[in-house]
């Protein structure tokens, strides 16, 4: 590598690793976005027609009633799903930040579920919640005759049984960042208030809870996230169903692309999608960007 | 001391109320995500009788573990009957390329972006970054026909591939906020001895990044064996990697639904990432929070 060219090669080697890199990125996350926004904008059924149709596919998905469920769906499941993740999260975080020795063993089991496929959780909730054999029949044997237990079946409740299984997949998962948060407020700042004397519950209201705020943020964000992409645990607990009651954007653009081959209709909702999580995200990313 | 004692009793009390209270919540919540895991591996230890007869709750009679074999060995998937065995090595042949290549791949850019001067490295980084949030649904579509006309539809390299485009944007992202912690002085000086590159990245910059990369390995381990997005929309029967094959298994409607059969499937699918995750929790963690705290 004496020669002129050698290093002329290795000065520009960075850029030469960094150049297909970003190229791919450009292509398969940039271009491939282009192409379906692009879809979205014409006729295409079975296969991709290029010619512009104008806004024919969003009037065709706005007025699709299925659409509407999986918009309602993903709404009651974001907001009940955010909700407790975040309530059981900060709750566990704070009682494991009371100097418990066993404080590893607790961990390890609160965030497990974490390690597990969204389709292995659905698998398992949908045994527990089976009407019949499942938790109905733990409540009969214990007494309770008349009692009924069939969400995982009925339209109107199908979507709450999504809920119950993703809050014990995540919310430990929540805890974990509240945690880390909690451990990095200083001590001497703790110290400093308890010789003030403000009581442990004073110091956590005025002090700890307001230096959360940032973790909060981030936790939310996260949370949100995983909520509008869920799609292994709707369709493994429950298929979508029954009916399409337990639709989700997310199901609804997969069942569209793949299964009725509607390409136009299913690059319109997964364009919303996008617009959704860009809503989210952009500013989020945004600010962390500035921070660093 | 005996009346320091006494004074402090009152208080000695009510922290000790404070104390059971606190351990009483803990252990409520221990049971609450325990109780799925009790469920599933007792009940795929009992015969499909003992299920109609007892409750979730109730421990097995006897181990019997013949759910497990036919779980492994026979269930069907679809209308293949040879257990969720050929799947569980499709989901290994795929996870372990696609792991290597992505955080190879993305150490080295990573490395890239923070210790030689790229022109727009701050650009560079922020647009890849994006996509590590799209929802993949946009996606989902283009990629279809693209592994369609390189000829890796329905194959287990075309998941390779996948999930190493798709897996290059966290990786890039650990790596980075890993360098950034790095001084530039040791590449500087290595840089003087005559080290090219390469070698700086390989003698210097890899042996000092070990967590990074065990962090990095765990997390994508997680994500591509856990994937059933990608494995369902790329992949047919045969190529199914083993979450797909699991709901199949689950949904299959022919015949009598035999729970101890999917309970002993889902654990045989859950297996590799709990055994990750109980070697390595600590990493595991730390992978979880630097998915959060992105950029």
């Amino acid at each position: 590598m004496g020669s002129r060219f050698g290093r002329a090669l290795e000065k520009r080697l960075p850029l030469i690793v960094v150049s297909p890199l970003f190229a791919a990125s450009l292509i398969f996350v940039y271009g491939f976005i282009l192409w379906t926004v692009w879809i979205s904008f014409t006729r295409s059924r079975v296969l991709p027609n290029y010619d512009l149709a104008g806004l024919l596919q969003y009037e065709r998905l706005w007025s699709t009633p299925r659409w509407h469920v999986a918009l309602s769906n993903l709404v009651i499941f974001w907001l009940l799903f955010v909700v407790l993740c975040l309530m059981i999260g900060m709750l566990l975080a704070i009682l494991l930040d009371q100097r418990i020795r066993i404080e590893g063993v607790i961990r390890t089991i609160y965030l497990y579920p974490m390690a597990l496929s969204f389709v292995v959780t659905g698998t398992v909730w949908k045994w527990i919640l089976n009407p019949g054999l499942g938790i109905e029949r733990v409540m009969h044997q214990a007494g309770l005759e008349g009692f009924r237990f069939d969400w995982l079946v009925n339209p109107d409740y199908a979507i709450y049984t999504v809920v119950i299984a993703g809050v014990w997949q995540s919310s430990g998962y929540a805890m974990a960042l509240f945690l880390a948060g909690l451990r990095s407020v200083d001590d001497e700042l703790l110290k400093a208030a308890a010789i003030d004397g403000a009581s442990p519950l004073r110091t956590y209201m005025r002090i700890v809870l307001p230096m959360m705020r940032p973790v909060l943020m981030s936790v939310v964000i996260i949370l949100s996230h995983l909520a509008i992409k869920s799609f292994d645990l709707v369709v493994a607990l429950t298929g979508g169903g029954p009916g399409y009651a337990t639709d989700m954007p997310a199901t609804f653009m997969y069942s569209f692309a793949f299964q009725r081959s509607e390409l136009g209709l299913a690059a319109a909702s997964a364009v919303m999608m996008l617009m959704t999580v860009i809503a989210i995200i952009v500013p989020y990313l945004y600010s962390e960007l500035r921070r660093t | 001391m005996k009346q320091v004692s006494g004074i402090v009793r009152p208080k000695g009390w009510a922290r000790t109320l404070q104390r059971v209270l606190l351990f009483a919540v803990l252990g409520l919540f221990c049971v609450y995500y325990l109780v799925p895991l009790f469920v599933m591996v007792s009940t795929s230890l009992k015969s499909l009788a003992e299920i109609r007869e007892g409750t979730l709750l109730a421990p097995p009679r006897a181990i019997n573990t013949e759910a497990w074999a036919k779980a492994w060995r026979s269930a069907c998937v679809g209308v293949r009957c040879n257990g969720l065995q050929p799947y569980f090595v499709n989901s290994v042949l795929m996870v372990v390329p696609a792991v290597l290549i992505s955080t190879f791949l993305g150490a080295l850019n990573g490395y890239a972006l923070t210790k030689w001067r790229v022109r727009g490295a701050d650009t560079i980084f922020a647009l890849m970054l994006f996509g590590a949030f799209i929802p993949f649904q946009v996606i989902l579509l283009p990629m279809a026909r693209t592994l369609g006309e390189l000829g890796l539809a329905g194959t287990i390299p075309g998941l390779v591939f996948v999930h190493t485009i798709y897996g290059l944007a966290f990786t890039t992202l650990f790596f980075r906020n890993f360098f950034i912690g790095v001084s530039n002085g040791i590449v500087q000086a290595a840089q003087i001895d005559g080290a090219g590159f390469f070698g700086i990245f390989f003698r210097i910059v890899l042996p000092m990044s070990i967590p990074a990369i065990v962090v990095t390995v765990i997390w994508q381990f997680t994500q591509i064996w856990n994937d059933f997005l990608f494995g369902i929309a790329f992949t047919v029967g045969e190529s199914n990697p083993v979450t797909v094959a699991l709901n199949n298994v689950v949904n299959t409607s022919t015949g009598v639904k035999e729970y101890n059969v999917d309970m002993a499937a889902a654990i045989i699918a859950a297996l590799p990432t709990l055994a990750v995750y109980v070697v390595a929790g600590a990493w595991f963690v730390r992978g979880l929070s630097a998915g959060a705290v992105k950029g």
